[in-house]
């Protein structure tokens, strides 16, 4: 609602070189967001992550492709051999799932530690909010552009591991490979975004840009290093192990172990990951030996795939969207000047 | 139906059991500078977070352009240029870009903000630096492409921040020539915060005094001044005559006491006078053979309500601090 002409009309004649034009009450986040990715783009830190991630990449790839080619007598028909670029490792090289589960937190936090807080210091924010935009639309723009630039880096490294690919083995991707990687691809990207949101939420909580940086690295440490420990001890106790277990309180502690684990997000997104580009995976939770005794070993199709991993997924995307409401929140309780 | 630019009605913010700003009355007209001064900590600040739809308000009602602020924050802020006390600027882009991204936020077209970005950038003569990165900014440049940045979205009400704290005296000059020139040219309505009253005086067509978040005088400067308990006029007289019988001169006038001879310039003397006497002054110089060069009321008028209400707020606040 604007006053109206009649009333507007004395001053207005005096002040208008440019014509106002009508305020969409939306979309103040892509004009953020627009800036945060050139912003991203043109800095020094998108340059080094993705000549670093692209190196890792191409490192990896070579040796697998080595990989491949030494099995590939025995793997000819093997099912989405393709994909194997990702997911073979060599002695000395992990796969490329596993670059991506282990540097993906980088990624996230090196584009959001100093998402607010750097507005703070350099004392945009109160000129910033000045401007015809809502304020949840800083934040918002914050993370989708800094969202934008991780999934160009990742796509960058992607297709180029598919053309490496293609060219040293020969090997060309089937319609559902390309789904396949596709599915994982989005997985990345909102696993990334996790950690990407959780920096954010330090970014709004903590005043220095170093301060923030340093917790973020420390939840990516402790979840990486300890994850596995943390899980162990917790589940003892919550599902103990005696010396003499029977075999119920043996799986009652393993399925513990297993949906605690899932609460890490490095762990749910291995899981899918594999599960996704490895057709013959065909659970991520617990299989008994009895289950499999006389099962015909075959693949799955991408939509069982999916359907094997949708919960992990489901998970993710929670994690993601409490880690981010978080910061939103945070945000807009805030006060402009502090 | 008459809309002012800004309007207020026992606008109040608390936090917890502080109250920052305290039933604050006030109107501001079109065409008008409204001087909002007051010490340090008084609750400018926190008033104009509140014009602008930054900070919800407790208590009281709120109208700038006829709209509640707090209901429609965007179309207030379209239409409401802010420059903010110690402006700041992302230093990794340019001052252009800076600007034209302040521009895509007010949802300029694009042809018409490069237009009007070269003009104001001229105009607050950074045309020479307007392509290197903000971060070599000195302070006043940063305070100019504020100036700027506030009038690129053709602003119908400026609300002006402590916008001569960080430059400069000549600085300063030109900043409140422009400012001055917005009102009375553009009939743009502005309102300034500022805790250095004599500087701004000049400009403002009202003033408020504003202490601990409540507003304590408000009107013109005249007024003020007439209403405190001194009537004192300070005048700086240049005479060009012997020192001694030039100081004796100005003391034997009654109602006249030398307060202050110019370091920078010895035949420059300040007095203090119970009235405007200028003309009575030149006078007695001249009929005593002084040649009188120049007489100039300075405008600190105000010293005395400085004196009762900054100085006194201000030091009570050293007082709460070191308590």
């Amino acid at each position: 609602m604007t006053p109206s002409p009649e009333a507007t009309s004395g001053t207005g004649a005096l002040v208008g070189a440019v014509a106002l034009p009508s305020i969409p009450s939306g979309g103040g986040w892509r004009i953020i967001a627009a800036k945060e990715m050139s912003d991203h783009l043109n800095g020094v830190r998108f340059l080094l992550l993705t000549i670093g991630l692209g190196l890792a990449a191409v490192a990896s790839v070579a040796a697998a492709s080595g990989g491949i080619r030494d099995v590939a007598p025995a793997a000819s028909g093997a099912p989405a051999i393709f994909l194997k670029l990702f997911t073979i490792s060599s002695d000395n090289l992990p796969a490329l799932v596993d670059w991506i589960a282990f540097l993906g937190p980088l990624l996230g936090i090196a584009f959001g530690f100093d998402a607010v807080n750097n507005e703070r210091t350099e004392r945009t924010l109160p000129r910033l909010l000045s401007g015809p935009i809502w304020r949840d639309d800083v934040i918002n723009g914050k993370f989708a552009g800094a969202l934008a630039a991780i999934a160009l880096i990742l796509a960058v490294v992607v297709v180029v591991v598919a053309g490496v690919g293609i060219v040293q083995l020969g090997v060309v991707p089937q319609p559902e490979d390309i789904l396949r990687l596709l599915a994982w691809y989005g997985v990345a990207v909102v696993y990334i975004g996790f950690w990407l949101a959780l920096a954010t939420l330090c970014s709004v909580f903590l005043r220095r840009a170093a301060g923030s940086a340093l917790a973020a690295l420390s939840v990516w440490l402790i979840a990486a290093a300890f994850s596995s420990f943390l899980v162990g001890s917790v589940a003892d106790v919550l599902a103990p192990l005696p010396a003499d277990a029977t075999f119920e309180q043996q799986l009652a502690n393993a399925t513990m172990r297993q949906d605690l684990s899932h609460l890490f997000p490095g762990n749910i997104f291995a899981d899918s990951a594999q599960a996704i580009l490895d057709p013959s995976v065909r659970t991520t939770g617990l299989v008994i030996s009895t289950q499999v005794d006389r099962a015909v070993p075959s693949v799955l199709s991408f939509d069982q795939s999916l359907l094997v991993v949708w919960p992990q997924v489901v998970g993710l995307i929670a994690l993601t969207v409490v880690c981010f409401g978080a910061a939103y929140v945070g945000f807009m309780r805030q006060e402009v000047r502090a | 139906m008459d809309v002012t630019a800004i309007r207020t009605t026992g606008l109040t913010k608390r936090y917890g059991d502080f109250t920052a700003v305290d039933g604050l009355d006030l109107e501001v007209g079109f065409g008008e500078v409204f001087g909002l001064l007051g010490p340090n900590g008084a609750g400018k600040t926190t008033t104009i977070l509140m014009l602008l739809g930054l900070t919800e308000r407790s208590d009281g009602e709120a109208e700038v352009l006829g709209l509640d602020p707090a209901r429609h924050p965007l179309e207030v802020k379209r239409q409401v240029g802010y420059l903010p006390d110690e402006v700041g600027f992302y230093g990794n882009l340019t001052g252009r870009q800076n600007l034209r991204f302040t521009g895509r936020l007010n949802r300029l077209e694009r042809r018409a903000a490069e237009a009007r970005i070269d003009e104001l950038l001229a105009s607050v003569g950074l045309t020479d630096a307007a392509d290197k990165t903000v971060e070599t900014y000195s302070r006043g440049m940063r305070q100019r492409l504020g100036l700027a940045d506030v009038l690129i979205k053709d602003p119908r009400i400026v609300i002006l921040d402590e916008p001569t704290a960080a430059i400069d005296p000549v600085g300063v000059l030109e900043l409140l020539a422009v400012i001055r020139g917005l009102a009375v040219d553009r009939g743009v309505a502005v309102l300034l915060s500022s805790h250095l009253l004599p500087q701004v005086e000049r400009i403002c067509d009202r003033v408020g005094i504003f202490v601990r978040g409540r507003m304590v005088e408000q009107g013109t400067v005249q007024e003020l001044a007439a209403r405190m308990p001194s009537r004192e006029v300070l005048v700086e007289v240049g005479v060009d005559g012997d020192p001694e019988m030039t100081r004796a001169a100005l003391a034997a006038i009654p109602g006249v006491a030398v307060r202050d001879q110019s370091r920078l310039d010895p035949r420059v003397w300040t007095i203090a006078a119970d009235g405007d006497r200028r003309r009575e002054l030149v006078g007695i110089l001249i009929a005593q053979g002084l040649p009188v060069f120049q007489v100039h009321r300075v405008g600190i008028e105000l010293d005395a309500l400085y004196q009762r209400y900054f100085q006194q707020a201000e030091g009570e606040a050293i007082h709460d601090a070191v308590a």
